[in-house]
């Protein structure tokens, strides 16, 4: 049995499991529906706070998801993922949630700013710093995933949503279109976007060191 | 179409995503691959964007907030308690079935004595140009679908979306309020109509309530 947070890398062996906590669940065994979904609650509470961009309803949220799901779960069919079949319902909730909250006035503000950066335009990169290195050991330091995330906060929702998706949750083009409502090739332009925006955002970082060494050592302010 | 034994920067930077994904056909990749050799800058690009990728995409960048697991398993046990005997057990079911049961034969019987004409529901109008691919939202509560947000939504802990034509060739008949504007209004010819379905519309409405509730 995985410990939470653990990276799932036996799909097979994982999968296995997996079915047989999902029969178990179906079959009325409810106390299994908590192991069933621990592996993933990173990934539901991360996809929540994509779209809610605040911290207790993104939490509220995932719970709310969690809970569907178990109320649903005769409905779920073996031929899907179970983890997208997941995240597709945080991202329903999600986005009902917003609508209901009639945050009109915030998708208009969005509607404005894409306006301005259409989808459609290009995006020309404005960084060339030369990045080569992977630097994913820096993601060991608080620091760096802050400020990651709070890059990832900057971007306009449409981007923040479709990247965190497929990104982060790593479903697929076309699940990712799904769980959104819109079409293939959107997702394709946002990820584009989104991809390219934050590499501008991030290479500045790079530039100045905060993926290398403690952004806060004396004479090394990254601003 | 792209010339890809000529792509200039621009051309290389609108599929560099889809080229990060293994999602460009080969002569493309190869036009690319060519590009990047010759271009420090676009080089630069696709390191960083295969950065971005790969540090997102690390678990590490999932963070919950303190005390988050505990929270969630705490909120599931309390829902399963709740719900007891679950979904196995039969004596749930009892309730609302003797409900329909009973509002079915109470509308069966209002209906023949009125003759089946003042009684016709909206639900049983057909719709008008619902766009097919409007989403909307059904829920087990009842077998109406509604637009996201409608306060009409029964049992909306099993709400879950889907599009207008999916929902009707399950069955599903438009929310009388909230796709009002979809569905043929008035039973034609009779004066003072629309006030008339506006008070049935009520009705239905309170009656869906009752065996919504009674299903929980």
């Amino acid at each position: 049995m995985s410990e939470p947070g653990m990276v799932l890398n036996n799909p097979v062996q994982v999968g296995t499991r997996e079915q047989d906590l999902i029969l178990g669940v179906q079959r009325g065994q409810h106390e299994l529906f908590y192991e069933l979904v621990r592996p993933y609650e990173r990934r539901v509470y991360a996809a929540a706070l994509a779209i809610l961009r605040n911290e207790h309803d993104a939490e509220d949220a995932a719970q709310e998801a969690m809970l569907k799901a178990f109320a649903n779960i005769r409905q779920f069919r073996a031929e899907a993922r179970f983890s997208t079949w997941l995240i597709q319902i945080t991202v329903n909730e999600c986005l009902m949630r917003r609508r209901r909250e009639r945050t009109v006035v915030m998708e208009g503000i969005d509607g404005r700013r894409s306006g301005r950066d259409d989808e459609e335009s290009e995006y020309a990169p404005r960084d060339f710093a030369d990045w080569r290195e992977i630097p994913s050991e820096a993601l060991e330091r608080k620091e760096v995933r802050q400020r990651l995330a709070e890059a990832l906060g900057t971007l306009d929702r449409k981007y923040r949503e479709v990247f965190v998706l497929r990104d982060m949750e790593h479903l697929n083009i076309q699940e990712t279109a799904e769980a959104l409502g819109i079409t293939v090739a959107s997702v394709k332009t946002r990820l584009l976007r989104a991809r390219l925006m934050l590499r501008d955002l991030l290479a500045a970082g790079w530039e100045q060191g905060w993926f290398s060494r403690p952004p806060f050592e004396k004479g090394n302010k990254p601003w | 179409m792209v010339d890809q034994k000529m792509l200039n920067c621009e051309q290389v930077w609108r599929e560099i995503s889809n080229y990060v994904d293994g999602d460009v056909e080969a002569g493309l990749r190869s036009a690319m691959d060519e590009h990047f050799r010759t271009c420090q800058r676009c080089a630069s690009v696709l390191a960083g964007t295969r950065n971005v990728v790969q540090l997102y995409g690390d678990e590490r960048m999932l963070e919950v907030p303190a005390g988050f697991a505990q929270r969630l398993e705490k909120r599931l046990a309390k829902n399963a308690a709740v719900k007891g005997g679950g979904w196995s057990s039969w004596a749930a079911w009892l309730v609302p079935v003797a409900a329909l049961l009973l509002i079915t034969g109470s509308v069966l019987l209002t209906n023949s004595l009125s003759g089946g004409r003042f009684l016709r529901s909206h639900h049983a109008e057909p719709a008008n140009n619902i766009p097919p691919d409007l989403v909307v939202v059904v829920s087990d509560g009842s077998k109406v679908f509604h637009v996201a947000g409608c306060p009409y939504i029964h049992d909306k802990a099993s709400e879950r979306t889907i599009t207008a034509k999916e929902a009707m060739r399950d069955g599903y008949v438009p929310c009388t309020r909230c796709l009002r504007q979809y569905l043929k209004t008035g039973l034609s010819g009779r004066p003072g109509v629309e006030v008339a379905d506006d008070d049935r519309a009520e009705a239905e409405d309170e009656g869906e309530g009752v065996l919504s509730t009674a299903g929980h």
